[in-house]
Parts: C-alpha cells; structure tokens; sequence
C-alpha cells in the first residue's frame, strides 16, 4: 500500500493560539480514513492547512511523494485533491450548473469534463433537476450534494471533507454517507472529518481522534468504535 | 422639445462615460471588496498618456487610444501590487485612507509633471456632427462614440463575466475567495484582472470625457471619478447592468437639473436623489440581496 497523503510535525498558529500541535497522520491509496474530535480540536485547521488555505508553521505535508506545504491553494486541486469545505461554501448567485463547472476550472478536457458532469449527476440527481437553480436557493442537503459534486468534477484522486453531514436530516446524512461510499468504490481516495462519529467509523477503515490539537488516538476504524474511551467520549448510542 | 432631446443625449453621452468608469469601481469593488478611490485619477492619467500619444508623438487616434490603455492597465496593477495587496488582510478603513493617498499621489505627480495649466485636449471623435429633424436637432460625434461606446463595452463585459472561464473565474472570487482557491482560481491573478480591465476602461472614459469636455488638468478625474462611484452605488454596488443603469440616471438627471432647475444646484440635486434611493433601497437599484442558508 502506498501512501498518498503523509502529515508529520504539523505546527499551526492562529496569532498565538496553537492549533495544530506538531500532528501526525497519513492516508494510504484508497483507504477512507477518518477525523474526528470535538469542536474547536482543530480538524477544519487541519484540512485547510493541507489544502493550502491556511499557512503551517512547521512541518511537512507530503501527496503523492512531493512537499506540498508550501504549494498555493489553487494549485492544489489540479494535482488531484479536492476539498469539500466546512458549511459547503457554494457559489451562492451562481447557478448549480455554474458551481459544477467551477469545479472543473483547471481542466481543459471539454469531453472528460462532459463525462464526469453526466456521472455526477448520476450520483446526484438532485443536481440534474435543479441545474439551472441558484445554488443559494437550494436546501442544506442539497447544497452539500453540490459541494460535494463540484468537487468530484476535477476528477480527484483524493477528497478531504469537512463535516459533510452537519447540520443534515438523518435521511439525507444516510445519503450522503453511502455517497462518499460510492465515490470511494470509484478510486478516490477519502480523508473524512466528521463529528458524526458512529457514520464515519462505519465506513472508514482507519481513524484518529483529534483533541485541543493533538492526536490522541488512532488505529483502525472498527478498533476505534469498540474503544471504551471513544465510546464515551464521542459515541452515542 | 427639440432641446429637451438636446439635453437628454448630452445627459445620456455624460452618463455614458459615468457608467465606463463606474464599471471600473463596480468590478474592483465587487472582486476585491475595496474602493479604489484612486480609480477617477487613472482617468486622468489616462487622458494625459492620450493627450501625448497624439499630439506630442503625432501617433493615429486609434494607436493612441491603445497607448493610453496599456498605460493605464500597467498603472492599475502596480498600484494593486504596491499599495492594495499588502493590505489584503487589513481592515477596509487602512485600505480605504491608502487609496485616498493614491489618488492625492496621482494628481500631485501629474501637477509635478504636466503643470497645474489645462492641456486643451483635441477631440479624438472625427465624426461631424449628425443633423436629424430637418436641422433642428445637432447631435455631436462625441456624443454619438461615447453612448456607443458605452454599450459596446457593457455588452461585452456581460458576455465575458457569463461566458468564459475567467469571466466565471471573477464571480466565485467576488463569492468567496477561499472556495474559489479550491476549485484552482488563482485569486491574486484574478484581482489583477480585475484592476487591469477596470483600468483599461478608466482610459477610454477619460478620454470620451476629455473629448468632450476639452481641458485636462491633474484634478480632470476627481470629480468624474465621484460621480462615478455614485453612479455604482445608485445602481448597485457590485453589479456591471447596476453600473450602466446608474450611470446613466446620474447623467441624465445632471444635465436635465442644469437645463431646467440650476447649473449650481445640479449636483446637489443629483446627490439628493442618490440619498432617497439608498433610504428606499440600501443596495442600490440592482444590488444584489443574496439569500444564503445556514
Ligand atoms: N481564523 C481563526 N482565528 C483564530 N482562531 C481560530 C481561527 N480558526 C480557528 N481558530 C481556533 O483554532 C481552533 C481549531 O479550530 P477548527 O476550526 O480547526 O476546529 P474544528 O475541529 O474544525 O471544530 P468544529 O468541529 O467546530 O468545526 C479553535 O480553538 C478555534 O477557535
Ligand atoms: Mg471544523
């Protein structure tokens, strides 16, 4: 198993407040690994750093064998990694055909670009339905639903996602988890955030708990959802 | 009645050069969230680049105009690198007084170089004036150009914000600049855009405006450059249709109130109707009111 995405040391401030306290975590090729924590533990700090959003301190954040630490954000998702970030951020006045094809802005293959369109709304046929609808104008569920669409139109070899089933009704936070189901049976590697802890260990294969900025727990997904200390602290029944 | 159509083309061709350099402010405000007050001396700069390309350098209008457009795009991005991105992260009143040096640095540099005396600007419109209704009514060539002109560039930023890539690029930048970075937009490179277009424009406005009105001086884009910004935030802050429509009005209703009511009064009165309309609607005309869900 190689790994894709390889995290040491990683150190991130916000002024003087320590985020990230020197974290370490990889992601293999085609595993869905899991984050998870409470509030304020700092898993969005984390996804944003990777992705380029925030500045680390120090550290090293390796995808695909190459630093990325210092590579700007908006280079990021031409090398295969996408971010569905915290609270969806759709481009609320532009259409939901308009927010898909944001997301293949750094493609120039006008029939890949075609393909992936037509198996995204595979996945979502809500997408299809309302691709004319100004994406403000969607539900909560259906707006993650675009989220997550648009960034599987840059055809990623990896998404990370931050809290996809906040806020969402149970029918819908069981949609969207058999969808990061299906694109993961796709080929896309998953690194997932979630405060859902009982979904995410479902159907993650390994985990760490994340607190006050340091890892504090891993191992494999299955182990982690029987561990008395995550149990009671991030379980409920 | 023959006047009062007199006066609303000359309204309609001033509210045209209004609405090209409210475009400029309407677009740098929409992307990078900040007024440019500097952006009605760029005008000006625009004018004196053309004022020299044509009648210091005797090159053709046409190469002319473009002289001053590179000029005045070169001048937009560097004052965007220098003076605005450092502040990105600033507060907007730090970026707010920093462009209000700008402009103040502008004009002074020009009165530095090209002297406080008016340059008689020589009208780059060749057109003669069009006679309609049996001689009654003038139409000017600059009037005809400007109102032309104006509709031209509105159509083609339209078409180009709906369009095309970079067009798309620009509004998920003016949305939301983190998850425009995710999907690959390059932001810095997308606000220098923005700069360089609304700069580019700049120049054609201040030299429709000088053609029309012929005396360039160092302070020929201040007042413009006002009017402008009220014209954007009549029509709506943000939007380019917002920017022509309140443009427009505002030239109209200038020249009309000159006409009618008081060549002083004017632009009290203009004032006053940007005031009700802000108490009416607070977004102006076509602000937009984005519905979002939490
Ligand atoms: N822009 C910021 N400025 C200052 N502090 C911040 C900023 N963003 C986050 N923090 C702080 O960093 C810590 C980690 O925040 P982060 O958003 O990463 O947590 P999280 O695990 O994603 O929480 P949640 O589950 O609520 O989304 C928190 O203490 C937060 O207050
Ligand atoms: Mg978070």
């Amino acid at each position: 198993m190689s790994i894709m995405l390889d995290v040491k040391d990683l150190n991130v401030y916000y002024g003087v407040i320590h985020a990230l306290k020197g974290i370490s975590f990889h992601v293999n090729k085609g595993e869905i690994v899991t984050l998870i924590g409470a509030n304020g533990a700092g898993k969005t700090t984390t996804l944003q750093t990777i992705t380029g959003l925030i500045p680390a301190r120090s550290g090293s954040v390796m995808y695909n064998g190459r630093e990325i630490i210092h590579t700007p954000g908006h280079q990021l998702v031409a090398n295969g990694l996408a971010h569905v970030p915290e609270g969806r951020r759709v481009f609320a006045t532009l259409s939901v055909y308009q927010n898909l094809m944001l997301g293949a802005y750094t493609r120039k293959d006008k029939d890949g670009i075609e393909a992936t369109l037509r198996t995204v709304y595979e996945h979502f046929p809500r997408l299809l339905e309302r691709k004319n609808q100004m994406a403000g104008t969607l539900s909560g569920g259906e707006q993650q639903m675009l989220a997550m669409g648009r960034a599987l139109m840059s055809n990623p070899e990896m998404v990370v996602l931050d809290e996809p089933s906040m806020g969402l009704s149970p029918i819908y936070v069981n949609e969207i988890f058999n969808i990061i189901e299906k694109i993961h049976d796709s080929g896309v590697t998953v690194l997932l955030v979630e405060q859902n802890a009982n979904k995410a260990l479902s159907i993650a294969d390994r985990a760490y708990v994340l607190e006050t900025g340091n890892i504090t727990i891993e191992g494999a997904a299955q182990d982690l959802a029987n561990d008395p200390k995550v149990k009671a602290a991030y379980l409920s029944e | 009645m023959m006047s009062f159509i007199s006066y609303l083309l000359n309204g309609l061709s001033l509210g045209s050069v209004y609405a090209i350099i409210a475009l400029g402010y309407t677009m740098v405000y929409g992307i990078a969230k900040m007024l440019n007050f500097a952006h009605g001396d760029i005008l000006m700069v625009g004018g004196y680049a053309a004022f020299i390309a044509l009648n210091s350098l005797g090159l053709p209008v046409p190469v002319s105009v473009l002289v001053s457009m590179v000029v005045c795009t070169l001048l937009g991005i560097t004052i965007e690198k220098v003076a605005y991105k450092p502040l990105r992260k600033a507060n907007s009143l730090s970026v707010l007084i920093t462009a209000i040096g700008v402009s103040y640095l502008l004009q002074n540099l020009a009165q530095l170089i090209f002297t406080a005396n008016p340059k008689s600007f020589s009208s780059f419109v060749g057109i003669e004036p069009i006679k309609l209704a049996g001689g009654q009514l003038t139409v000017s060539g600059e009037t005809v150009v400007t109102i032309f002109t104006c509709v031209i560039i509105v159509a083609g930023l339209v078409t180009f914000i709906n369009k095309t890539k970079a067009g798309q690029a620009m509004l998920a930048v003016s949305e939301d600049k983190g998850a425009a970075t995710l999907m690959g937009v390059d932001v810095n490179g997308t606000i220098s855009l923005t700069f360089a277009i609304g700069s580019a424009l700049a120049a054609i406005g201040g030299i429709l405006l000088c053609s029309a009105y012929p005396t360039l001086t160092p302070t020929t884009g201040a007042m413009p450059g006002i009017k402008a910004f009220v014209a954007a935030v009549l029509g709506g802050i943000g939007s380019i249709p917002g920017a022509f429509i309140g443009g427009i009005i505002l030239g109209v209703l200038e020249n009309l109130a000159k006409a009618y009511i008081s060549s002083k009064l004017s632009d009290a009165i203009v004032f006053s109707v940007l005031i009700i309309v802000l108490l009416v609607k607070p977004t102006g005309i076509l602000g937009k009111k984005i519905m979002e869900k939490v």
